[in-house]
């Protein structure tokens, strides 16, 4: 990276890590939110941007990963450190049946993102039924008492859930710049843009798209967790929502699907524009619902119209930050 | 319980008479799946769309619903026509997922256009000849429901009609087999896939109208029906406009038995549970051809 | 700014921050329920002599929307929250005052947990879901005292989503200890999202039961009410032991003469009591095309959260957030506008004593037909189309 990129990043990396100590506690819960997103999109990136691979149910693997820890919580008292082991795992052994099953009959590019919707939802009416968590009324975890921090239970005021964001979108950022250069980066690649070409390269394309869908999903289990302590409620109809499944991907297309920065300059846009387009709405005294949604609606049209790689690559030309 | 054979009969004719509803709806994304290769992610929304169409004219104008279908889909058909030529045709030689993408955001913003200028209240269309029933014997059979899939039916049988006897609808079938042939023997591809479009528009217009007498109409109706549209399509199998029809009823029948004799709560797992197996173990579908 | 300081105002006006889902998919619910809470200020500064600003915010029936609504409106100086009517948001907003120290009333939630995590500033002035049934079943024994009628069979059915699967339980433990006269023959429940009910009216119908009990929503008690038109369903009404739908404003619009006769069993306010009556003028004032009455919970219940903050501040005398806390847990309010026993909060911060009355759909509006003390009407049951066997 060009020392330009350097400097801008290590601003941007000192803004976020003081952010708590300046902003008030709005603007620390819109940033939670942002970085969640950057996160979720970082994840569905590795599936989509890197493999190729569209997934529009990824709120399935949100879904059960916080599920796990929530049960394991509320049921066995086991910690979140511990559950999200154990969520993740779950979500790995999903992914990969789920994606084994459908390469294996061959099922690809639209079919495939078809299945991925409807094994949320399948997933979705299950959970409604499903009471050992509560099913349709909610599973409740013991709520955060004032002035307690209990970092091993995760039970403490929002920043520390706001430095656990960040932590591991940095984590998370920094796998994937790994997973960008190394053999999988390259395959997934060759694999995006010809499947069939990649396999008449000796490639095993099956074993490297199920990898990936299974770190995918992992990664996103993470989130799940996250998820669960934050807000402490869990209601299947919010968490298997399609169209949280649309949120996580609207950052990485707007930003740019398969490149490093693309997911989280995506999630920064979609904030500030969900955010502002309600402080604007507000400010102007008008009173519409719904305008939220026909905005990112309007977003993602532009974008696949007009700039379909996605903001990042543009904005990195302009400001001469790649190569 | 055991099954009562009255209710279960009951049940049957409604699910068969519901699922040529949706088989007409359906059919409209096999046409535009089919032949346009359009991934219609829309296709629900369309349906909407048309739904509030005929809501307002009944409405305001007190024009029964049945008589506002021809209209509607002409509307429709044009409607169609322009989006496939104008916005999506360029969108043809760029990845699949962009396309997909499109259609999101398409579907996205008529959703919410719809519940901005509606408001989310229910709407439905008040007419005291839909709320009776006609009795043969120990059968009851929905009035509303039969004539709308009469009228569905109808439809299926005019767009059949089209593709078999008339040379634009024989012309767009060899696009959809053979898209290069096609150009090669001279057919204007783009004008031709545009057509389609604008059939399966009118195709899910029609549908519409039909469905606002089986159910109520709000905005969110979209996505719950473009996903289904898709299911039965897959199941019937891509490409196969009888399988679109055959599928589409055999949804509404196994939803409506799974209702009885299952969990209602869980009806909808069914249909997602029948597209799962399809595209494990039989991808071309019931009636479709060998991919 | 360190992270875990809580910012402390005085001022003059009490500022209470309102969440509701206005749009999204509740927002006809929480548009009905700003109506409560735009009337309040004026009501009140008659009342109890307060002013009150209020900090409107738009939770979207959206979770993350909810909670940073919330810290926005606590940084803006709200002194209190109330809201927001989704128990998801109820319990993320939750977090947000417990961290925060600011009080939240609650004005209508289903979720019983939510007043049972261990809050100290969250409180809750709506019965929960084991209250809702109790009061309602009780109030289906009366009627059926009332109009010298009993139904000997009935099938349930029930939405299910947060609030029917709550009630269902609630039916399903409370049933047996309660001497009905009927016996309960199926439970049949529903998806909130599926259209079209034949199936599920079918199989309820297959029953042969007397009588439906229904836990719904509103668009679902549509649908419903014409399924059973349509297959002509023979049975002496249909009863709400503690949900909403029937005595909505669309059920009426909708339904026209089928709307007649239905029964709802829920809280509702008093119409005989003097704080109804100003609540109801300031009501028709700021809405002249509507009536109070298709209201009655989402009004009442908003309206009485933001006079509990009120009367709270009076006797606090301060803004101050652990005082205006303490103040409201002492709360004993009497002059209420919903039916019930004085407003007192328990320790868990839950309001007991809130009752049901017996709601008719009579002449194309909801009416009070029990208790007797409140009553505008007198109860119909059977219904005039019910054909005895």
């Amino acid at each position: 990276m060009k020392p330009r990129a350097h400097l801008l990043l290590a601003g941007l990396c000192a803004i976020l890590l003081l952010l708590p100590y300046f902003a008030g506690s709005y603007i620390l819960s819109v940033a939670t939110l942002f970085l969640f997103f950057a996160y979720t999109g970082q994840a569905w990136n590795i599936l989509m941007g890197f493999a190729g691979q569209l997934s529009l149910g990824h709120s399935l693997y949100l879904g059960v990963g916080a599920y796990a820890a929530a049960g394991l919580y509320f049921h066995f008292g086991i910690g979140p450190w511990a559950g999200l082991w154990i969520a993740s795992l779950l979500c790995v052994c999903l992914a990969a049946s789920l994606g084994g099953v459908a390469f294996r009959c061959g099922i690809s590019g639209v079919y495939f993102t078809l299945l991925t919707i409807v094994f949320a939802e399948i997933t979705r009416i299950g959970f409604d039924h499903f009471t050992w968590v509560g099913a349709s009324g909610g599973l409740f975890l013991k709520v955060t008492q004032r002035d307690q921090i209990d970092i091993l239970n995760l039970r403490g005021p929002p920043a520390l859930f706001y430095y656990l964001i960040l932590a591991l979108t940095a984590a998370g950022f920094m796998l994937c710049a790994w997973l960008l250069r190394s053999r999988a980066g390259y395959y997934w690649q060759a694999i995006r843009e010809n499947e069939e070409a990649a396999q008449a390269l000796g490639i095993n394309t099956f074993r490297w798209k199920i990898l990936a869908v299974a770190i995918s999903a992992g990664l996103t289990a993470l989130a799940g967790v996250f998820h669960a302590f934050y807000y402490n409620n869990l209601f299947p109809e919010h968490v298997f929502n399609i169209g949280r499944s649309v949120e996580i991907m609207l950052g990485p297309i707007i930003g740019g699907i398969g490149t490093l920065f693309g997911p989280i300059l995506g999630a920064a846009l979609v904030t500030l524009l969900a955010d502002g387009s309600t402080e604007l709405v507000a400010a102007l005294g008008w009173d519409v619902p719904g305008i939220k949604q026909l905005i990112y609606g309007i977003a993602l049209f532009l974008i696949v119209i007009f700039l379909p790689d996605g903001l990042w690559p543009a904005l990195a030309r302009k400001l001469k930050l790649s190569q | 319980m055991p099954i009562d054979p009255v209710n279960l009969a009951n049940v049957t004719i409604s699910g068969i008479l519901t699922g040529l509803v949706y088989g007409l709806m359906a059919l409209g994304l096999s046409v535009i799946f089919g032949v346009a290769r359009v991934v219609n992610f829309a296709h629900g929304e369309m349906m909407t769309m048309a739904m509030y169409m005929t809501v307002l004219l009944f409405g305001q104008l007190h024009i029964n619903p049945f008589l506002v279908v021809i209209p509607v889909a002409v509307l429709f058909f044009f409607f169609g026509y322009l989006l496939q030529a104008k916005v999506i045709h360029p969108f043809i030689t760029r990845p699949d997922h962009a396309q997909f993408m499109l259609l999101l955001a398409i579907a996205m913003i008529m959703t919410n256009a719809l519940l901005i200028v509606f408001g989310p209240e229910a709407r439905t269309v008040s007419l005291d000849s839909l709320l009776e029933s006609l009795e043969t014997g120990p059968l009851l059979v929905d009035r509303g429901k039969l004539y709308a899939a009469l009228v569905a039916f109808s439809a299926t049988l005019a767009l059949f009609a089209f593709f078999r006897l008339t040379p634009t609808g024989t012309a767009i079938r060899a696009c959809a087999d053979n898209g290069l042939g096609a150009k090669v023997v001279g057919l204007n591809v783009k004008h031709l896939y545009a057509i389609a479009f604008g059939l399966g528009a009118a195709c899910v217009a029609v549908a519409g109208c039909m469905m606002i007498m089986l159910i109520d109409l709000t905005p969110a109706l979209g996505p719950t029906y473009t996903l289904l549209a898709f299911v039965i399509v897959i199941v019937g199998g891509l490409g196969s406009m009888n399988g679109a029809l055959l599928a589409g009823v055999l949804i509404g029948l196994s939803e409506a038995l799974a209702g009885l004799f299952i969990a209602p709560s869980a009806k909808s797992m069914v249909s997602f549970a029948l597209l799962v197996l399809v595209l494990l173990f039989r991808p071309r579908g019931l009636l479709g051809d060998n991919l | 700014m360190a992270p875990f300081n809580i910012v402390r105002a005085q001022a003059a006006k009490l500022k209470v921050g309102v969440l509701l889902p206005r749009s999204g998919v509740q927002g006809l619910i929480g548009q009905s329920c700003q109506k409560g809470a735009d009337l309040a200020p004026g009501v009140l500064k008659a009342l109890l002599g307060v002013d009150i600003a209020l900090m409107n915010a738009d939770t979207e029936t959206n979770v993350d929307t909810a909670r940073t609504r919330a810290e926005r409106l606590i940084q803006e100086g709200a002194h209190c929250l109330v809201g927001p009517f989704d128990s998801g948001a109820a319990a993320a907003i939750a977090q947000v005052a417990e961290q925060r120290g600011v009080p939240f009333v609650i004005n209508i939630a289903a979720a019983p947990q939510i007043t049972e995590q261990g809050y100290k500033f969250v409180f809750r002035n709506f019965p929960v879901a084991s209250e809702l049934v109790k009061n309602g079943l009780a109030l289906t024994d009366e009627l059926f005292k009332a109009t010298g009628t009993t139904a000997r069979t009935a099938v349930f059915m029930h939405v299910n989503d947060t609030f029917g699967q709550a009630n269902a339980k609630a039916l399903a433990a409370i049933l047996p200890q309660l001497n009905l006269p009927f016996k309960l023959l199926e439970t049949i429940s529903y998806d909130p999202a599926a259209k079209d009910l034949t199936v599920e009216v079918s199989k309820a119908k297959a029953t042969r039961a007397d009588l439906l009990l229904l836990v719904c929503r509103l668009n679902d008690a549509i649908a419903l009410r014409r399924e059973i038109v349509k297959q002509r369903w023979n049975i002496m009404g249909v009863i709400s032991p503690g949900s909403p739908g029937m005595y909505e404003n669309q059920f009426f619009q909708t339904l026209g003469k089928f709307s007649e006769g239905c029964i709802s069993n829920v809280p509702w306010f008093d119409p005989k009591l003097a704080l109804t009556q100003s609540v109801d003028a300031a009501f028709r004032k700021q809405n002249p095309k509507d009536q109070l009455r298709f209201h009655a919970l989402n009004v009442g219940y908003t309206f009485e959260a933001i006079l509990i903050v009120a009367d709270a501040y009076k006797r606090a005398q301060s803004t101050d957030a652990k005082a205006l806390t303490k103040a409201i847990r002492a709360t004993e309010i009497k002059t209420r506008m919903m039916i019930g026993a004085p407003l007192k909060f328990n320790a868990k911060g839950q309001v007991e004593g809130n009752l049901s009355a017996c709601i008719q759909n009579q002449g194309q509006k909801p009416v009070v037909v029990l208790p007797g003390d409140s009553a505008e009407a007198k109860p119909v049951f059977p219904w005039t189309e019910y054909q005895r066997a």
